[in-house]
């Protein structure tokens, strides 16, 4: 029933786009509680791929499953296939995946003990990166990506939860930059901020899909239509319907994501 | 519902180096479960002269002549349990006092320095409460606790005898003091974990304030033994301010004035004096009776407090 | 009326108790007060510099002082510290990291029950382990026998703090592909540093206040020794010793000894609650 098959929809405004993440018959389960069924997605390279759905619906759970965070919950588990590149995820070193896909929490979560700079650093210089000049560019570089650089760039030596909320998170953005990901995926990243904070990082999304594939868990609708262009909606630990974001919102072929999308219920 | 054959084993973390460091730590941890074993077995292997010359019978005996090779534990094991007793008997109700007096009386500008008196008074090292016990205690003892107690209670036999000063009354009153941190504290935390239900239901009852708190000291009453017989534990294995003023004489006498000895008092003084290897046995299972004794009574108080403590965190969720 | 006097008495009974409870709090510092009194009065009447610079003088003379206990404690503490950091560390991350498993409860439980082990019976387990091997008192046989006691304190207040580290910092450098054991020691660790420290001193001010443990491993010297293989003198043996003793001299020394004891150990408590206060006002 899952319309997994569907890989590239095609979309006026971008050119067919190669598939980078392929999600197979993905079951997850924590203890006895089974959290997804079967879910097979394709999300494609350099766009976003949002994720939406009632609280509980697995949508962080399946986003947790695309870099093995999952698996860090004890007595987790899941079956299926993941693909990055059409390499199978759980046949590399989890720490090499999760270097190549980013991740990005739903509250900012900077290291307390760390400086602005430290932070930012911190998964170069823990993955064995010294040459200074080389660490500081891509502190700057990073910033800069995650629109925080001309905020911060003359207190990079103050502690990282000096910030505001909103400035956390794009530290935190500019956190898993640093270390070149090719996908990033985002934990509804706005939700914890207030209305300004939530535009610039709305605003950033948009920068960064130019360069990377992102996909984004979101329980506010209008962020999914404001910034993705594949929509997915989750129910109950299944994949209800997958396609492009305008479609979703304004003809969706399943009830149930009609009703949602229309606000009756969630 | 899900389709079986596609479930197959998930690769975990192949990192060399989360293998490598959980196992290190792993590792560390087993060592301290190797070091309680060690300590037991060390301790059996290293006084079986005296198992095979008394077997049980040492627990019982009351002779202990070190020139015949004669020895039996029973004055210790005596000893020991009184004087802890005693101290328990002093403690426990002060320390639900000054537990109920911080939980629910003093206002915060004067509970926590009081707060922060108790902490210290489990701060001060032992041979500093001897040698006050020795100089100060007990001949305040001698001179003023002991003639009073005999002449209002002299007809016990409890309080009967030549008022010497060191003996098991001022053994237990040190330890009492020495207890008191302990079990008050404990006490403070469980009854301040009794949920206010409790007590404002008794209030609105119309019932008086000390009422509502002799509901809340039911309520946390198994926490409170608990902290209790942790404040036991602490006694049983307490050395050297017993040492100082217990009088160190290996004696069953029903009178508190009298001076006594414990397992932990006769190892201080005598394991340096243990020239035969059967006075050295002795001594060694003397110290592996006390150690099952403290790790018995402890576990018992682990055990309490955290039903106690579980049942509470439930409660609140 | 009789309902009146009914709940009168009542009353009073509630005001009686409550007022007892006072007094116990009242009666519980009355010792702590006069310990201080007499620890600081008798104390400063003998102490002196010759006290922290001079070696005992023999039996007969006066004068002379602790320096070589002092010192003898710290070497003491200092071999404690090097056999219980290692494992209290390590064990204490196992179980917040890892030790979620009936291994780690048993290891926990035995922790705990570690503590309970009354100091001298850890004492008579070090003679045993390694008096009578060497065949003479040393420094090491007490450096053990206190490591054995600040294994417990350490293991379990390394884990409590590592357990208040949010899981969202774990998870944060998890993601950002860190490995995992980088991330407890270099995040987790570093977070709770403070909290870790604060068991850390703690263990060692107990430590310090041991003399039980030190009585057959350490023994006691009258002179200098650098020699860890050899017995060490300690400033509470020799409280002890001179305590117990018949010469007023001696009596006078061992109340300056449990003076500079106490300021030891009340200079590092302080430390620990200033330390841990400013952890808990920074919040978050």
């Amino acid at each position: 029933m899952t319309p997994h098959g569907r890989v590239e929809p095609a979309q006026a405004d971008h050119p067919a786009r190669q598939p980078r993440i392929v999600a197979e018959k993905v079951n997850a389960y924590f203890g006895t509680t089974q959290a997804l069924y079967d879910v097979s997605l394709t999300m494609l390279d350099r766009s976003v791929t949002a994720i939406i759905g009632p609280s509980g619906c697995g949508k962080s759970t399946f986003l947790r499953s695309i870099n093995r965070m999952h698996e860090i919950v004890p007595g987790s588990r899941m079956t299926g296939r993941i693909l990055l590149d059409g390499e199978d995820i759980h046949a590399m070193d989890a720490v090499l995946v999760r270097k190549r896909i980013g991740m990005v929490f739903q509250k900012p979560n900077p290291f307390p003990t760390m400086s602005i700079r430290d932070n930012v650093s911190a998964g170069l210089t823990f993955g064995g990166v010294r040459n200074r000049t080389v660490v500081a560019e891509i502190v700057e570089k990073s910033l800069r990506q995650a629109a925080l650089w001309d905020e911060v760039k003359d207190s990079l030596d103050n502690s990282g939860v000096s910030l505001s909320g909103g400035q956390q998170q794009r530290l935190c953005i500019a956190r898993a930059l640093a270390v070149s990901p090719e996908v990033l995926l985002m934990d509804e990243p706005a939700s914890a901020l207030d209305p300004i904070s939530t535009a610039k990082i709305e605003e950033l999304i948009y920068e960064l899909k130019r360069t990377y594939t992102i996909v984004i868990v979101t329980h506010n609708m209008q962020q999914a239509a404001r910034v993705s262009d594949q929509t997915a909606f989750f129910y109950m630990g299944r994949l209800v319907e997958f396609d492009d974001t305008k479609k979703i919102f304004t003809a969706p072929a399943k009830k149930q994501t009609e009703d949602y999308v229309t606000g009756r219920f969630g | 519902m899900t389709d079986n054959r596609q479930h197959r084993p998930q690769t975990r973390s192949l990192n060399i180096g989360d293998e490598l460091f959980k196992n290190l730590t792993r590792f560390f941890a087993a060592l301290i479960l190797v070091l309680v074993v060690l300590m037991a077995y060390e301790m059996a292997v290293q006084s079986r002269l005296t198992w095979n010359k008394f077997g049980l019978s040492f627990l019982v005996r009351s002779v202990w002549d070190p020139v015949q090779e004669n020895y039996g534990a029973l004055p210790f094991i005596y000893g020991t349990l009184v004087s802890s007793f005693l101290a328990l008997l002093i403690a426990l109700p002060l320390s639900i006092g000054i537990a109920v007096f911080l939980s629910e009386l003093a206002p915060p500008w004067l509970e926590r320095p009081v707060s922060f008196f108790v902490e210290l008074l489990a701060g001060i090292p032992s041979i500093v409460y001897g040698i006050w016990g020795f100089f100060v205690m007990v001949p305040w003892i001698r001179s003023a606790v002991e003639p009073a107690l005999s002449s209002a209670l002299g007809s016990l036999p409890l309080f009967r005898g030549a008022p010497y000063g060191v003996g098991m009354l001022s053994a237990g009153i040190i330890l009492s003091i020495m207890i008191l941190p302990i079990i008050a504290s404990i006490s403070r935390d469980v009854l301040r974990a009794v949920p206010r239900a409790q007590k404002e239901a008794a209030l609105a009852l119309g019932s008086t304030r000390w009422e509502a708190t002799r509901i809340a000291i039911s309520y946390a009453r198994s926490g409170i033994l608990g902290g209790a017989i942790l404040g036991l534990g602490r006694a049983l294995g307490e050395t050297m301010a017993v040492t100082m003023v217990i009088g160190n004489r290996p004696t069953i006498s029903a009178s508190l004035f009298e001076p006594g000895y414990t397992m932990a008092s006769v190892l201080a003084n005598e394991f340096t004096e243990a020239t035969s290897d059967m006075y050295l046995s002795v001594l060694i299972e003397i110290a592996l009776v006390l150690f099952i004794i403290t790790i018995v009574v402890n576990s018992f108080a682990r055990l309490l407090v955290w039903t106690v403590t579980r049942r509470s965190t439930q409660g609140h969720t | 009326m009789k309902p009146t006097i009914r709940f009168r008495y009542r009353k009073f009974k509630s005001v009686l108790l409550y007022a007892l409870c006072g007094l116990s709090a009242l009666l519980a510092v009355v010792p702590l007060v006069l310990i201080f009194y007499h620890t600081l009065s008798l104390g400063l009447s003998a102490i002196n510099l010759d006290f922290f610079i001079e070696l005992p003088k023999p039996v007969g003379e006066t004068g002379g002082g602790l320096a070589n206990a002092i010192v003898g404690t710290l070497i003491l503490v200092g071999l404690g510290s090097l056999v219980s950091l290692p494992v209290g560390l390590m064990a204490g991350m196992y179980l917040s990291e890892h030790g979620n498993n009936p291994f780690g409860a048993t290891v926990r439980f035995l922790t705990d029950v570690l503590n309970g082990v009354p100091s001298i019976v850890t004492g008579v387990v070090a003679y045993t382990l390694v008096v009578i091997p060497m065949k003479h008192f040393s420094a090491y046989a007490g450096g053990v026998a206190l490591g054995i006691l600040m294994i417990p304190t350490i293991t379990r207040t390394t884990e409590e703090m590592l357990r208040i580290v949010p899981q969202s910092l774990r998870e944060a450098a998890l993601a950002l592909g860190i490995p995992r054991w980088k991330t407890t020691f270099r995040i987790v660790l570093t977070t709770a540093s403070g909290g870790v420290i604060t068991g850390i001193l703690l263990a060692v001010a107990r430590a310090a206040g041991e003399t039980a443990p030190l009585l057959f491993t350490a023994l006691n010297n009258r002179f200098w020794q650098t020699d860890l293989s050899q017995p060490m003198a300690s400033l509470t043996v020799f409280i002890y010793n001179y305590g117990v003793s018949p010469f007023s001299d001696w009596i006078a020394q061992a109340w300056a000894g449990a003076l500079v004891l106490m300021t030891m150990i009340l200079v590092l408590s302080m430390a620990v609650r200033i330390a841990t206060r400013s952890r808990f006002g920074r919040g978050t």
